[in-house]
């Protein structure tokens, strides 16, 4: 997994709450069998104005030039500025790989969905809860200023805004570590497997039940 | 101290490691497998020469891109239409022979919906962890088992180390007291539920359903409450095991049986929160309130009961909750005042892990009976949870009741739910559907989704529009 140290990046918006993991990447691509290759279908419907399948060349689709995410001054953003729950729904991985392949690193929001924010942790993906009244500053600060930047330190635990204003974040301990290191999650349990098996054969003979083969 | 949650103790009971940062590391009984989120977990294992830690742990099932049609599903995998879908079930396939575990394939007389599967064949069973690569596994939660969705990488984690990481969540109890009113079911108690908490007021917590309204309910009530707890943004869902759940586990497939049947019963006795049990949030409905519910809008918690009327934004005076409701009824094709009675409906789908199981078609079968699917409807489809319930359900013949009113019979799987297979509404169709999810395009690219339970689908597709099943 890549590591996470420090990140400076471009911000963009998607400014409404309760965004989907089906509206992050559609389900027609979660048929695909590989990891990579989400990127150009990211907030497919509201990318396109077509209906996107597997498989199609992006560079013909007709674009939605409302959308932020295809505006010049959010070209290369690796910071999005998100609201209330973001991630609920399904739980696709393939809403993190979707938002790391296309080049985001970093999700800031005031809540996100349990297993969404859980699963970014395991790509390399620092999802930030900070207060409403912080993401919204945020916002404004970013529509206000073209080329809006911020920079995010998780070492320090601290987002730097351009005016040189600083902004704590939380993260528990374990996780930091690893996107910090950014450590194999089964290396690391794996360093466990004596105390597995120990709780596994005391657990057999306590639930036999559980322990009977499929068929 | 006080006492335990059943969250407690069935977190308790799986504790293999209580770290100094705050982890844990929890024991997996069982993990379901299908095709959609499985593919990259197998091919982590093979980058990394690793080997299932224990494989009789797991069972597969294809079902989210598995024809519905007959003539399609006959030919088996080789069958599959699309060839993207085609080759996703092939790969479940191939990696469940690879690396020897029990997969139930397209055509298995078992095969179905897995969070239909688990439990009609014992595969997940009281006091278990499970786990399966979509949110919708908290449906196991019915049987007093701790089970949630996860993400692909932790597919690949538990195949590796039959453990997961977790952080443990808060407990929260959500109570429906009383008694449902004829004509309302578990469907609307849940979608009622998550239309007092919202989308995101289980977020953290482990929500237990308790209550009588919840104790009253059959144990296929039971998993279409936990199966939408994820709705409600909990992870997981659970519900006491007593009488009832000890009573539907009894001589399936893997239940257990002889001398150790009695084992499991006596700790099975113990799945019950403890009367002085702590919980961090309590939320309370009565049963009695509880009318047929219909979302309007592109969340679970855009929902209203069936006499109700499509909010107007201009009344909400949060900014982002106007926009919200805005967005909304502009997708959705809505006006603010409208009743819900006069949305107009184009498709019917009657299926998915949420309603999908024998109760479900006899009430929606009960509806239809001797009735016919209204002009106006272009698809009414009745997809059965797994063989199994197909073929009780032929045994009844509720299949033919249904053709006979003109909805179509069809072959297992998750079929319209999340439209990965050719069942799917067009651009504007508005669909009264008994699955979970009415998110933007969710049921197909501009598709508009009307959750509803089967009884309140099947009267849909007769009249054309809603209307309260109660006066049916």
């Amino acid at each position: 997994m890549k590591k996470f140290n420090t990140h400076k990046g471009r911000t963009a918006p998607m400014d409404r709450a309760n965004v989907d993991t089906d509206l992050i990447i559609p389900k027609q691509f979660l048929k695909s069998i590989k990891r990579s290759g989400f990127g150009p279908n990211l907030f497919d419907e509201l990318r396109y104005h077509d209906q996107g399948e597997p498989g199609q060349d992006h560079s013909r689709r007709p674009v939605n030039a409302d959308f932020p995410l295809n505006q010049a001054r959010y070209q290369d953003a690796s910071i999005l500025l998100t609201r209330e729950n973001f991630g609920c729904g399904s739980s696709r991985e393939h809403a993190p790989w979707a938002l790391d392949d296309h080049g985001f690193r970093v999700i800031i929001a005031p809540s996100f969905a349990d297993i969404f924010y859980n699963n970014c942790f395991k790509n390399g993906l620092l999802p930030i809860v900070l207060e409403h009244a912080l993401v919204e500053e945020l916002f404004q600060e970013m529509y206000d200023n073209h080329g809006h930047e911020l920079t995010v330190d998780l070492e320090r635990q601290v987002i730097e805004s351009p005016h040189g204003r600083e902004i704590a974040f939380e993260i528990d301990a374990f996780r930091k570590h690893c996107l910090f290191h950014g450590l194999d999650d089964i290396g690391l349990t794996l360093e466990s497997a004596d105390s597995i098996r120990d709780f596994e054969s005391r657990w057999e003979e306590q639930s036999p039940w559980l322990f009977g083969a499929l068929k | 101290m006080g006492g335990k949650t059943l969250y407690d103790k069935l977190w308790d009971s799986h504790l293999v490691e209580q770290r100094a940062d705050g982890s844990s590391l929890i024991y997996i009984d069982r993990q379901l497998i299908h095709e959609v989120t499985s593919p990259q977990a197998f091919e982590g294992l093979r980058l990394s020469g690793r080997r299932p830690w224990r494989v009789d742990a797991n069972l597969a099932v294809p079902d989210h891109n598995v024809p519905t049609r007959h003539d399609e599903r006959i030919g088996g995998i080789g069958g599959i239409v699309d060839p993207v879908s085609r080759l996703q079930v092939q790969t479940l396939n191939d990696n469940c022979k690879d690396f020897g575990i029990v997969e139930y394939d397209i055509n298995d007389q078992r095969q179905g919906i897995v969070h239909v599967v688990g439990p009609e064949q014992g595969a997940t069973l009281p006091g278990m962890t499970v786990v399966c690569g979509d949110s919708h596994t908290s449906t196991h939660g019915a049987l007093g088992a701790l089970a949630h969705g996860i993400g692909t990488s932790e597919v690949e984690h538990v195949l590796a180390t039959q453990c997961l990481v977790q952080q443990k969540m808060k407990n929260m109890l959500v109570r429906v007291d009383g008694k449902l009113k004829p004509g309302v079911t578990a469907k609307d108690a849940v979608l009622a539920i998550i239309g007092e908490i919202g989308t995101a007021g289980g977020t953290g917590y482990a929500i237990e359903f308790g209550g009588e309204v919840i104790r009253d309910l059959s144990m296929e009530g039971r998993m279409t409450v936990c199966n939408m707890a994820i709705e409600a943004g909990a992870r997981a869902g659970m519900i006491a095991c007593d009488e009832k759940t000890i009573e539907y586990v009894k001589g399936r497939t893997y239940a257990p049986k002889g001398e150790m049947w009695h084992h499991a019963v006596a700790a099975w006795r113990d799945l019950h929160s403890d009367a002085d049990a702590y919980f961090d949030g309590v939320v309370a409905l009565q049963g009695e309130d509880i009318k047929p519910q219909v979302t309007w809008g592109t969340s679970p918690e855009m929902v209203l009961p069936v006499d109700g009327v499509l909010p107007d934004p201009a009344a909400s005076d949060n900014a982002t909750e106007r926009e919200s409701i805005e967005r909304a009824l502009a997708y959705m094709g809505l006006q603010p005042g409208m009743p819900i009675t006069d949305i107009k409906l184009d498709k019917v789908f009657i299926g998915s892990c949420t309603n999908s199981r024998i109760e479900d078609l006899r009430a929606a079968a009960k509806v239809v009976a001797g009735k016919r699917v209204a002009d106006s409807i272009r698809l009414a489809m009745v997809v059965p949870g797994s063989g199994e319930v197909k073929e009780q359900a032929e045994g009844e013949g509720l299949d033919k009741v249904f053709t006979d009113a003109g909805l179509e019979w069809r072959e297992p799987g998750c079929s319209m739910c999340l439209a990965m297979n050719s069942d799917k509404l067009g651009n504007g169709e508005h669909c009264a559907s008994t699955s979970n999810r009415n998110f933007e395009g969710r049921q197909g690219f501009g598709g508009r989704t009307h959750l509803v339970s089967p009884a309140m689908a099947a009267a849909a597709a007769v009249t054309g529009h809603f209307v309260d099943v109660r006066e049916w």
